[in-house]
């Protein structure tokens, strides 16, 4: 158990530095699913009916192949085409389009549980559609969005761990090579593993304090 | 078209990958559902102590990133196969989420049925076994197709502890045919997304079969 301890604290110096990478991963790839989970969400809603299959086709099969395999495709997929990508921007693109496709799951739900007599009332008012969009609609998914969106937040904190698949000197990839370096492989995952743990806890107090401090009092999902 | 050539003599091998990764995804969901249920009943029926442990160990396999649980397993000190690794890993995971859903499920049963056998006299395990499960399978089947789809895909994890499953194949395959990279990987996509569609229209197809007429989910 002491030696363990002794252990750990030797490696922790490497074990932060993968989980800074960790950390900056997830802030990209979250920040950019969300962006684009929004904009398919509202297009899977609100555009024409070409653009609604190809953003359906799009999002059904991206949801439905693995993300490892996704993350493959870019990395060494199109590094054989010629477009060889750094690990650490193939595993941004690849994780940030696998969650962008989740998310737009949840904002359709979201916008779609808005009652739609809101938006014939803008549109009478005198918005164009774009603004009653903007000023009445996304206002309110974008709160009712944040419960399944922040689950999301968290298994794709939790999931950058495959970026290790393609070399990212992430958590888990430092815990490999720390193992690997002291032949000490399952203490070296021990301490990762409490690492995430901590940092999953974290994560997950922060979004149910983001989501007390924007709910409006009294706005419920349409029944 | 070289590439379909390639694809079509390698199928069989794409097959053999395929098998593997039902055996590892049938093993992890049974891992999954015998724990998962165990962690759902002791946090509503059990005491204290049992709430308070079942509690802690959901929370615990929750946070723990699969592959990070994945490797743990594979490098115990004792040796374990791959295969058997990667069974135990993705099911001790699987299971915070599978006790979520049967969890939710128990709890939308009407309070008012319980108390109703108890009054009939029936004991804790009976109305467990004859009030409580048949109506919870009912209503779990369909989040539990999204635990199944969602588990059906991550089976690619298995990988990296060096299972020859799907994509373990496909990088066999790239490696020996020269290249070709995104389109076997383009082919293994199509192979994931015709398996998880088939998985979950058959449990869809299931929920449909086994649902009582006139048996309604308490709303609200």
């Amino acid at each position: 158990m002491v030696s363990f301890f002794d252990y750990a604290i030797e490696i922790l110096p490497e074990m932060l530095s993968g989980a800074w990478v960790t950390l900056q991963l997830s802030v990209v790839c979250i920040t950019v699913g969300i962006f684009f989970g929004m904009i398919l969400g509202v297009a899977r809603v609100y555009s024409s009916k070409f653009i609604y299959w190809i953003v359906t086709a799009y999002v059904e099969f991206l949801r439905g192949t693995p993300c490892l395999l996704q993350l493959f495709f870019i990395y060494y997929g199109l590094g054989d085409m010629g477009l060889l990508l750094k690990p650490i921007l193939a595993a941004g693109i690849a994780l940030g389009i696998n969650t962008s496709v989740y998310q737009a799951e949840y904002f359709r739900g979201a916008i779609q549980s808005i009652k739609p007599g809101q938006m014939v009332a803008a549109r009478s008012m005198g918005l164009s559609k774009w603004k009653s969009i903007r000023y009445v609609i996304l206002p309110q998914a974008l709160r009712l969005v944040i419960p399944s969106s922040s689950n999301e937040i968290i298994y794709m904190f939790k999931y950058t761990s495959v970026a290790f698949a393609v070399g990212v000197p992430e958590l888990l990839a430092q815990a490999d090579l720390t193992g690997a370096m002291n032949f000490r492989y399952f203490e070296s995952y021990v301490v990762a593993a409490i690492i995430y743990t901590i940092m999953v806890f974290a994560v997950a107090k922060i979004m149910s304090t983001i989501e007390k401090k924007v709910t409006i009092p009294g706005l419920q999902l349409a029944q | 078209m070289e590439i379909l050539r390639i694809l079509i003599s390698e199928l069989p091998q794409f097959a053999k990958g395929t098998l593997v990764a039902l055996e590892v995804l049938a093993g992890l969901l049974i891992v999954g559902l015998v724990l998962g249920l165990a962690i759902a009943l002791a946090e509503i029926f059990g005491n204290t102590l049992i709430k308070f442990l079942a509690t802690t160990l959901r929370k615990f396999l929750w946070a723990i990133p699969q592959l990070v649980l994945l490797f743990l397993v594979f490098y115990l000190p004792f040796d374990l196969n791959r295969m058997l690794a990667a069974i135990i890993a993705l099911g001790l995971c699987s299971s915070a989420f599978q006790s979520q859903i049967f969890r939710g499920a128990i709890l939308s049963i009407q309070s008012g049925q319980l108390e109703a056998a108890k009054a009939m006299g029936l004991s804790k395990p009976k109305i467990i076994f004859y009030i409580v499960i048949p109506q919870m399978i009912r209503l779990s089947i369909g989040p539990w197709t999204n635990e199944f789809s969602s588990e059906l895909k991550d089976t690619s994890l298995a990988y990296v502890v060096g299972v020859v499953e799907i994509m373990r194949n496909a990088k066999y395959i790239i490696a020996y045919t020269y290249g070709n990279t995104a389109a076997v990987y383009l082919f293994v996509g199509i192979l994931y997304f015709t398996l998880t569609r088939i998985g979950t229209s058959f449990f869809y197809r299931l929920e449909e079969r086994l649902w009582v007429p006139g048996f309604e989910k308490r709303s609200g």
